[in-house]
């Protein structure tokens, strides 16, 4: 393999020079990320992905075409200008890079992680249609992961870098009070735009820790808590307040919020929060986990120490189906894999091709030893005189017509019964909307799947409440979560701007 | 048996009987565990929590001292119980049910309910909150499992007489132990007494997103933190609901172990 310091000195030059021409950018070797060993994580909690280094990062970019029409934007739900950040990044630049990217996307360091690129911007990538290989698009998310750890090891926070503080600036008080509910990546985006802006910002949030799903769903090693605690703290210093344990809807009402502590703007950003589950036989065993709760405890409660600085306890599971295929599931069977289970069956109605996990997660997954049991669903669980799970009853399936999404439904084959041994099983088939707001919230419109129902800048029903990431798009992702919060932020600002403009008249 | 009083003002105002709460005594590592407010000082801004030290996090929580803090406590959660004017009402409390039992008792007796409690314990040294019964109740039937004061008897006998007297109760509530709550239902049943009883399952979150808390009731999941505590007693499946009670058995001892033998250690 050659030297990478010596390949990108060898690309600048021939950059500088004028000389790099479309066709050697092509020949650039896509960077791979280095990775934890296989066996090695299988045994930790810590990061898999480990991160390019500064030569990787700038190789990488320098495959970039620079395409004149940018598809990749098209790609990015919030449109970060991509080309911009990535043309910095070749340059060495990446204060600049960082900038550009904060434009439009507050929490890089999570995004670079988590988005499923290879459906969004990467899937546009004029590099990856070239190479008739979607794999080998510029890798966008890892160049944006880098820029925002070269700036959180840099600047002591990946925040504003104009700022030497790290700290964006806070504008005059204006003296009207926000309330923003939940403190996942919409709510943690709106609070930050909002609070920009001179409000007085309150986040309440359920759960005694705050980030939302990043922290008790997405496990450790896919997004270390520490970036979430980081962006948390940010808030924090910013002046925003950050109130734990207060279950909107039952601690206080939105209706009391609003009319007796004088908030008078709210974002309602709950996220999905109910577990779907799939109301088969024996669901009620022993044994038998939501995604939801198997993450929570392993993750925010720290299941993985019990008996060693945690209290919380988990299934000692040696034989462990999950059922699904998204990256609930992924992180369910990686996080399995982890608590030392022998065996991780994942169980997963329609191909690979369908699997709406990141591709990189079902990779690692794979590499795990996770075992995938592709075109079989669960009949009914079946458990022992204690209540405990002893197998799963699977179907076979096979692939159909397709359906409304475009997808093959799968079919059910009859007759092809079969039994997989397991002691645990995790169902990790989705999240349905949590109905607390709505029964606590008289004359806030919700549609029938229970998901709030706004206009494209966020407003609800109920004039000053804005509603924005999972409890209005459903199950959706981080990324599309941010978004929502900044349109929320962008137009609750406006909101009250006016509402102070027709009292002080 | 242990008993506390906790500043949570937002909490005492909002709070209504049949709630709990949701408390971890610090906020890396520790335990979420559901308790039951058993009272409410408004004017003070508390509540009242009663428990028993069955496992590590109940017990570190006897340990606190007045002025202490709990890094955690949130709620109300739960849905209320739904009062009203049913005529006799007979409130059946086992051991530490008693607790929540109360504010139930009293709210019932205040709408102008008949009250008839019974209140079981194994021995004298679990009866508790005997008196606070006696203001709010008609008429109180006490008995203790083995004799050593009171009535000797197990609830459910005392329950039957009452449940087979001319007019029988309107309705029944009954809060205890699991086993004590099934045998209940199965008394009231025979004389068509509805009954409510309130669920204590293991919980992590507490306000629906787990599913941790699910029970059976007429053969549907339900999750007893947000559409509970309080279900149709004559439809909850308690013997599943037993099993999954005891799904962390050998672990919890484990913790509860290590924790009393490390205290002995550094010689507490
Ligand atoms: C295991 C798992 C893995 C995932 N992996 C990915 C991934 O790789 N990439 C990706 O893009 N997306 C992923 N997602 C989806 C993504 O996490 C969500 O789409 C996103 O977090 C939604 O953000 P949100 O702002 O709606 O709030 P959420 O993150 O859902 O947070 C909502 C917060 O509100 C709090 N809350 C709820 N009710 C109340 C109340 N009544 N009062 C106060 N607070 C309340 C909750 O406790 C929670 O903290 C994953 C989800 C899960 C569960
Ligand atoms: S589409 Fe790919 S090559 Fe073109 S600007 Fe975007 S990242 Fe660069
Ligand atoms: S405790 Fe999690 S849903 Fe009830």
């Amino acid at each position: 393999m050659m030297d990478k310091a010596k390949l990108l000195q060898e690309l600048l030059e021939k950059e500088k020079s004028g000389t790099l021409k479309a066709k050697d950018r092509l020949a650039i070797p896509a960077q791979d990320i280095p990775e934890q060993d296989a066996e090695a994580r299988r045994r930790n909690v810590s990061e898999v992905a480990l991160g390019y280094t500064e030569e990787q990062a700038r190789i990488e970019a320098l495959r970039c075409l620079q395409c004149r029409n940018t598809p990749c934007v098209e790609g990015c739900p919030v449109r970060i200008r991509i080309r911009e950040f990535i043309g910095a990044v070749a340059a060495g630049d990446y204060r600049q890079a960082l900038a550009i990217i904060k434009e439009n996307s507050l929490l890089p360091a999570v995004c670079g992680r988590v988005c499923p690129q290879e459906v969004q911007c990467q899937e546009k990538c004029t590099v990856g249609r070239s190479l008739k290989d979607v794999s080998q698009a510029v890798s966008i998310g890892r160049l944006e992961r880098f820029v925002a750890d070269w700036a959180g090891s840099h600047n002591g926070s990946p925040q504003d870098a104009h700022r030497e503080s790290g700290i964006p600036a806070v504008a005059p008080p204006t003296g009207m009070k926000v309330a923003i509910i939940g403190s996942g990546p919409g709510g943690i985006v709106a609070a930050a735009d909002t609070r920009r802006a001179g409000h007085e910002v309150t986040v309440f949030e359920a759960f005694h820790k705050p980030g939302g799903v990043m922290v008790y769903g997405i496990p450790e090693f896919r997004l270390p808590k520490a970036i979430v605690r980081q962006e948390i703290e940010t808030l924090r210093k910013m002046g925003v307040k950050i109130v734990t344990n207060f279950i909107v809807g039952r601690t206080r009402t939105i209706e009391q919020l609003m009319k007796e502590d004088g908030f008078e703007a709210v974002y309602i950003g709950v996220g999905a929060g109910l577990p779907s589950f799939m109301n088969i036989e024996g669901e009620s065993l022993v044994g038998v986990y939501s995604a939801n709760e198997y993450l929570t405890r392993a993750n925010l409660m720290k299941a993985y120490q019990f008996g060693a600085g945690a209290d919380t306890p988990i299934a000692r599971s040696k034989k462990v189906a999950v059922v699904g295929g998204g990256n609930v599931a992924m992180d369910s069977a990686r996080t399995a894999v982890r608590l030392g289970a022998e065996k991780v069956y994942l169980i997963y109605r329609r191909t690979e091709k369908e699997m709406p996990a990141r591709v990189e997660e079902v990779h690692h997954a794979q590499q795990e030893g996770v075992e995938f049991h592709l075109l079989q669903n669960p009949k009914r669980i079946i458990g022992d005189a204690n209540g405990s799970v002893t197998a799963i009853e699977c179907l076979r399936y096979e692939l159909g017509e397709p359906d409304a999404s475009g997808r093959r439904r799968p079919v059910a084959i009859p007759g092809s019964e079969f039994q997989i041994e397991v002691d645990t099983v995790i169902i990790a088939i989705g999240n349905l909307s949590n109905p607390l707001i709505r029964q606590t919230t008289p004359g806030l419109e919700f549609n029938k799947w229970g998901n709030i129902v706004v206009d494209e800048n966020c407003r609800t029903s109920m004039a000053g409440v804005f509603a924005g990431g999972d409890i209005v798009l459903g199950a959706a992702t981080v990324i599309l979560a941010m978004g929502q919060g900044r349109i929320a932020a962008a137009a609750m600002n406006e909101y009250l701007a006016r509402k102070q403009g027709s009292r002080s008249e | 048996m242990f008993w506390a009083e906790v500043e949570a003002p937002l909490i005492a105002q909002a709070r209504r009987p049949g709630q709990f709460i949701i408390l971890s005594i610090d906020s890396d590592g520790s335990e979420r565990i559901p308790l039951t407010i058993a009272g409410v000082h408004s004017e003070r801004g508390t509540i009242e929590l009663i428990w028993q030290r069955v496992g590590k996090t109940t017990a570190e929580l006897a340990r606190l001292q007045a002025g202490d803090a709990i890094a955690n406590i949130a709620g109300p959660l739960g849905e209320p119980t739904h009062i009203e004017r049913f005529g006799t009402v007979v409130c059946v409390g086992g051991g530490i049910g008693n607790a929540p039992l109360l504010p139930i008792a009293t709210a019932l007796k205040q709408v102008g309910n008949r009250v008839v409690s019974i209140l079981g314990a194994r021995d004298k040294s679990r009866l508790i909150l005997e008196d606070r019964f006696a203001e709010v109740s008609d008429e109180l039937i006490v008995c203790t499992d083995d004799g050593s004061y009171a009535r000797k008897a197990l609830v459910t006998e005392p329950l039957q007489e009452v449940c087979q007297r001319d007019p029988k109760p309107n309705q029944a509530f009954v809060i205890g132990p699991t086993p004590m709550m099934k045998f209940c239902c199965q008394v009231t049943r025979r004389f068509d007494v509805p009954t409510q009883v309130s669920l204590n399952t293991i919980m992590v979150d507490g306000t629906g997103m787990c599913g941790g808390c699910r029970v059976e009731v007429d053969g549907a999941a339900k999750f007893v933190c947000v559409d509970g505590p309080e279900f149709d007693g004559h439809k909850v499946n308690f013997d599943l609901m037993i099993k999954r009670l005891n799904a962390y058995k050998k672990q919890e001892q484990q913790a509860y172990d290590q924790y009393r033998q490390h205290r002995c250690q550094i010689g507490l």
